[in-house]
C-alpha cells in the first residue's frame, strides 16, 4: 500500500503500542464517553492533557494527528455555529432575530472539544493498535458472550481473515483502474448513476476476483486441517502485564479525577 | 508514434515514512515500429516505466513525451496521444467484466466512440488474430473460457484499439508451453503487419528473442544497459551484473569460453550457439588431423 | 524404499449441476515411495491438479481407489489424518495466506489440530528455520515478495510434520529469482529430511530435478520413469503438448549439426560438462 492514510497503524515500539489492546480499547472508550459525563472546565483541561501526554508518549506525529482532525472539519464546523446562534442566554451580538450569546460559545467551544478528543483518542488507538490486536482484543473482550451462544470465534477469525486482505485488495484495485483506465474507461465523472455505471468494470473483476479467492482459501484451509473454530487453540494468547496494571490505573485515576473536579469545584 | 523518456523519475509516497524511488532519472526514446524488450528483476522500475509510457502516472520529475506531448498531461492533445498507446498488464484475464467475448473486446474501441459498425469491424478482426474465431466466441460468457483462451480475449481487448504503440507485461505468464507458443506467434505477425512500435516486459529472455530487436535493461530504478538484443542479451557478465540469467546459449557458450574455448559468446538464439559450437568443434578436429598431434 | 501412497485403478468424473460430466483422471495406477520426488508434468486440462488433490483427499475418487500411508481416502474417519501426513502448495502465493503475520501463518495448521501453545510455538520456529524465513516472522504478507509468500505456504504445510508435501505449480505465478529459491528449498527439504515430495509443474526444467517423471494426458498416466528416460521421448512429449528442458533442445540442436553428445544432459551445467570433454585440452597442468 503506499497511502498513509490518516489514523492508520504504524509500527513503533512506543510504550503505548506495548499495552494489552483490550486495556487500550477499555481507556479510549473510558476517555471519549469522559468528557460528557464531566463536562466542567477544569476536567475538560485534565482530560486535554491527558490524552495530549498519551500522544507524546506514543510518538505519535503531530502532523498525521491534526490531519485526522480534518476529517470532521465540517461537522465541527456546523456544530459551532449551531450551538453559538442557538443556545438560549446572556446576549452578545444580535442581528435580525439571531442571537449570539455567551453561552453559546461557551457550548459551541465543547462541542468541537468533544468531537475533536474523540477524533483524536480513536485516531491515537488505531495508530499504536494493528488490526489484528484489534480483532483479537475484541475477540478476547467479548468472549464471555460466546458462552451465550454468540458466533464471537467465528466472526473474529472472519474479521481477521478479512483484515488480512485489505492491502492486498487495494492494490488490486489500484491495479484493475490503471487497467481499465488504459482501456479508455472514464470512471468518476457526471451524475451518479452515470457514475455507478461507469465503475462497473472495476465493481464486477473484484467481485469475480473475491469470490475466487474465498473459494482457493476454503480450500487451503480445507487442506491445513480447519475443521471449525470451536476446538482450536491459539499462537498467540493475550497477558496483561504490569504496564498495562499501571496503565488502567492510571486511566482510571484520570476519570476519577476529572468526576471529581466538576463535582467539587 | 515517438517516444522519448527524458530524465524520468518517479517516488511513490513522496514525503511519506513509506517513500520509494521507483525511477531515477531514466533516459530513453523509442522510434516508430521498433521492438524492444525490457528487463530487469523484480522492483527495477519496469512496471513503473511502461505505465508512464501509456501515460498512467505522473512523473516526480522530468518528462514522458508521446509525439512531443506529454502522456500524463490532461489537455486534449494529451488524451489523443494516450489513446494510441495499448498496454495489456500482467494477466490480463482479471480484469474482464463483460457478459460476452463480443462486448468484451468492444469495450476498448466503444470508448473511442467509434459508430457500432467500426466498432463491429474491430472486434472480428481482433478476435481473429489472436486465433478465436469470431462467429462461434462473440456471444459466448467469458467465464466459460479456459485461461489461455480468457488470456486471449483480453489481448484481443487492447488489439481492438489499434494501438500505435503495444505495451505487453509478460504476455506468457502462466501459460503452458503450448499456448506461449501460439500467443508470441500471433504477436509478431501482428507486428510485422501493422509496423507498430512493440514493447515487452518479461523476465523470459529466452523468449523475447524471437520478438524484439532491442533490450533495455533496468536495475535498482535505473537503464544498466540499453541496445540491440545481441550485444545486450549476449552478453552474460553485463545480465548477472545486472541480476539476470543469460538465456541458456548465452551461459552455456560463456561456460565453454571459460573453459577455454575460443567461441563468441553472443549466439543468444540456440540455433545459432549450436552452429557456434559446432564449427568450433569441426575446425578444432581439423587442426588435430592436419597436424597429426594431441592436443 | 517403502510405499507412501498408492492409487489403483483410480479414476475422477466431475459432475456439474446441468448434467455435465468430465472424466479428469482414468485408470490411474501410481506408485509413490517414502523420500521421493517425483514431478507430475501434463498440459493443461491433463489432469494433474486432479490428481494432485486425490493425494490429500481434498478429492475422492469416483472410482477406484486412493492409499495414504495404508489409509484409504474414502474413509472419512482418515480425513483428517492425511491431510497431517500430506501437506499442500497452491498455485496462488496470496490465496493461501490467511493470517496477518508470517508466524500466524504458519500457526494456522497446528493451531486446528489444537496443540498447546508451547508446541505450535515450538513447530512454528522448526518449520520457519527450515525454510530460512525465521527472521521475518513478524512482517505481515503484502510485504513479501511472490517468492517469500509460497516459502510460507511451504513453512505453514511444516508445521504439521508431515510425511509428504504436495505442490501445485507453487512456481508458475513467481519471478526467476522465486522460483529458484523454492526449487532449492523443496530439494533441500528432500535431501535433507526426506520428506517425499510431489511437484505439480508446467517447467520441464524443474520436472527434469526430480527422481522420477510422471506425465498425463487426457487424464492417463502415458509416460513414467526417471526424467533422462522420459524426456528422450520427445516427439511422444509434444504430442501431449509438452517439451522438454532448454538444455535437451540445445543437445538436439547440437547433434543435428555433428557434434558427438552421447549422454542427454538434463541441465546447463551437465550440457557444459559434457562438452568441455569434447572440447580441446588447453593446457597439461
Amino acid at each position: 500500500m503506499n497511502l498513509l492514510l490518516p489514523g492508520m497503524y504504524v509500527s513503533t515500539h512506543s510504550p503505548v503500542h506495548r499495552l494489552d489492546p483490550r486495556v487500550k480499547m477499555t481507556a479510549a472508550l473510558l476517555l471519549m464517553v469522559a468528557p460528557f459525563a464531566a463536562p466542567g472546565f477544569p476536567s475538560s483541561v485534565l482530560l486535554a492533557a491527558f490524552v495530549g501526554l498519551i500522544a507524546l508518549l506514543s510518538d505519535a506525529p503531530w502532523l498525521a494527528l491534526l490531519r485526522t482532525l480534518r476529517t470532521v472539519l465540517w461537522l465541527g464546523c456546523f456544530l459551532f455555529v449551531f450551538y453559538l446562534f442557538t443556545t438560549p442566554g446572556r446576549v452578545l451580538v444580535a442581528w435580525r432575530g439571531i442571537s449570539l450569546t455567551a453561552e453559546g460559545l461557551a457550548a459551541g467551544t465543547t462541542q468541537i472539544y468533544r468531537l475533536c478528543l474523540l477524533v483524536v483518542v480513536s485516531s491515537l488507538l488505531t495508530f499504536t493498535t494493528s488490526p489484528a490486536q484489534l480483532t483479537h482484543g475484541l475477540e478476547a473482550l467479548l468472549h464471555p458472550l460466546a458462552r451465550l451462544g454468540l458466533p464471537v470465534r467465528e466472526a473474529a477469525m472472519v474479521l481477521s481473515i478479512s483484515l488480512r486482505f485489505v492491502p492486498t485488495l487495494f492494490d488490486q484495485v489500484e491495479r484493475l483502474i490503471k487497467a481499465q483506465r488504459s482501456r479508455g474507461a472514464a470512471l468518476q465523472s457526471g451524475p451518479p448513476w452515470r457514475r455507478i455505471r461507469s465503475w462497473i468494470p472495476v465493481f464486477v473483476p473484484i467481485f469475480v476476483a473475491a469470490f475466487r479467492r474465498a473459494d482457493e482459501l476454503a480450500v487451503a484451509m480445507d487442506a491445513r486441517g480447519f475443521r471449525g473454530v470451536r476446538q482450536r487453540t491459539h499462537l498467540r494468547r493475550l497477558r496483561l502485564g504490569w504496564r498495562d496494571l499501571f496503565a488502567s490505573l492510571i486511566v482510571l485515576g484520570i476519570g476519577v479525577t476529572a468526576f471529581a473536579l466538576d463535582r467539587f469545584l | 508514434m515517438m517516444i522519448v523518456v527524458d530524465a524520468l523519475s518517479h517516488i511513490y509516497a513522496p514525503d511519506t515514512p513509506l517513500a520509494r524511488v521507483a525511477l531515477r532519472s531514466v533516459t530513453l526514446s523509442i522510434s516508430p515500429g521498433e521492438r524492444v524488450g525490457v528487463a530487469g528483476p523484480t522492483g527495477s522500475g519496469k512496471s513503473t516505466l511502461i505505465q508512464h509510457l501509456a501515460g498512467l502516472l505522473a512523473p516526480s520529475s522530468g518528462r514522458v513525451l508521446l509525439d512531443g506531448v506529454p502522456a500524463s498531461g490532461k489537455g486534449q492533445k494529451s488524451q489523443s496521444r494516450r489513446r494510441q498507446v495499448g498496454i495489456a498488464f500482467q494477466y490480463p484475464e482479471e480484469q474482464v467484466f463483460e457478459q460476452t467475448v463480443g462486448r468484451e473486446v468492444a469495450f476498448g474501441p466503444r470508448n473511442l466512440g467509434l459508430d457500432s459498425g467500426e466498432i463491429h469491424e474491430r472486434v472480428r478482426w481482433a478476435l481473429n488474430l489472436v486465433g478465436l474465431d469470431a462467429p462461434a466466441f462473440l456471444d459466448r460468457s467469458p467465464f466459460t473460457l479456459s485461461g489461455g483462451e480468457l488470456r486471449r480475449v483480453s489481448l484481443a481487448g487492447v488489439l481492438a484499439l489499434q494501438p500505435a504503440v503495444l505495451i505487453l507485461d509478460e504476455p506468457t505468464a502462466g501459460l503452458d508451453p503450448r499456448g506461449r507458443g501460439s500467443l508470441l506467434e500471433r504477436i509478431d505477425a501482428w507486428q510485422r503487419e501493422t509496423s507498430s512500435t512493440l514493447i515487452i516486459v518479461s523476465h523470459d529472455l529466452a523468449a523475447l528473442a524471437q520478438l524484439i530487436d532491442r533490450v533495455v535493461v533496468l536495475r535498482g530504478a535505473e537503464i544498466v544497459a540499453d541496445g540491440p538484443s545481441r550485444s545486450v542479451l549476449g552478453d552474460p557478465a553485463r545480465l548477472t551484473g545486472a541480476g539476470l540469467e543469460p538465456p541458456l546459449p548465452v551461459a552455456l557458450l560463456h561456460q565453454l569460453r571459460t573453459a577455454g574455448w575460443n567461441v563468441a559468446t553472443d549466439r543468444f538464439r540456440p540455433a545459432e550457439a549450436a552452429e557456434e559450437i559446432a564449427s568450433y568443434l569441426r575446425a578444432g578436429r581439423r587442426q588435430f588431423e592436419t597436424r597429426g598431434v594431441p592436443q | 524404499m517403502s510405499t507412501f501412497i498408492e492409487t489403483h485403478s483410480l479414476g475422477h468424473t466431475y459432475r456439474f449441476g446441468d448434467g455435465e460430466r468430465i472424466v479428469a483422471l482414468r485408470d490411474v495406477d501410481l506408485r509413490i515411495a517414502r523420500g521421493e520426488f517425483v514431478a507430475l508434468i501434463g498440459a493443461n486440462g491433463s489432469g494433474k491438479s486432479t490428481l494432485a488433490r486425490h493425494l490429500n483427499a481434498l478429492l475422492i475418487p469416483t472410482c477406484g481407489e486412493v492409499l495414504v500411508d495404508n489409509l484409504a481416502t474414502t474413509d472419512p474417519g482418515n480425513l483428517w489424518e492425511i491431510r497431517r501426513r500430506v501437506g499442500m502448495v497452491f498455485q496462488n502465493p496470496d490465496n493461501q495466506l490467511v493470517a496477518s503475520t508470517i508466524e500466524e501463518d504458519v500457526a494456522f495448521g497446528p493451531e486446528n489440530w489444537a496443540l498447546p501453545r508451547d508446541q505450535i510455538r515450538a513447530r512454528v520456529d522448526e518449520a520457519l528455520t527450515a525454510v530460512g524465513l525465521w527472521d521475518q516472522r513478524t512482517r505481515p504478507p503484502q510485504m513479501l515478495s511472490g517468492g517469500q509468500k509460497q516459502l510460507v505456504a511451504i513453512a505453514g504445510a511444516l508445521a504439521t510434520r508431515p510425511d509428504c508435501i504436495v505442490l501445485d505449480e507453487p512456481t508458475s505465478m513467481l519471478d526467476p529469482l522465486g522460483r529458484r529459491r523454492v526449487l532449492e528449498t523443496i530439494r533441500q527439504l528432500n535431501r535433507e529430511s526426506g520428506l517425499t515430495i510431489v511437484l505439480v509443474t508446467q517447467s520441464m526444467e524443474e520436472a527434469a530435478a526430480a527422481d522420477r517423471v510422471i506425465a498425463l494426458h487426457r487424464g492417463r498416466i502415458v509416460l513414467e520413469g526417471p526424467p533422462k528416460a522420459v524426456f528422450a521421448r520427445e516427439p511422444r512429449l509434444a504430442d501431449i503438448g509438452l517439451g522438454v528442458p532448454a538444455s535437451m533442445e540445445m543437445t538436439a540442436l547440437l547433434r543435428e549439426r555433428g557434434v558427438p553428445l552421447e549422454t542427454t544432459p538434463l541441465s546447463l551445467r551437465e550440457l557444459a560438462a559434457a562438452l568441455k570433454v569434447l572440447g580441446p585440452v588447453t593446457s597439461v597442468l
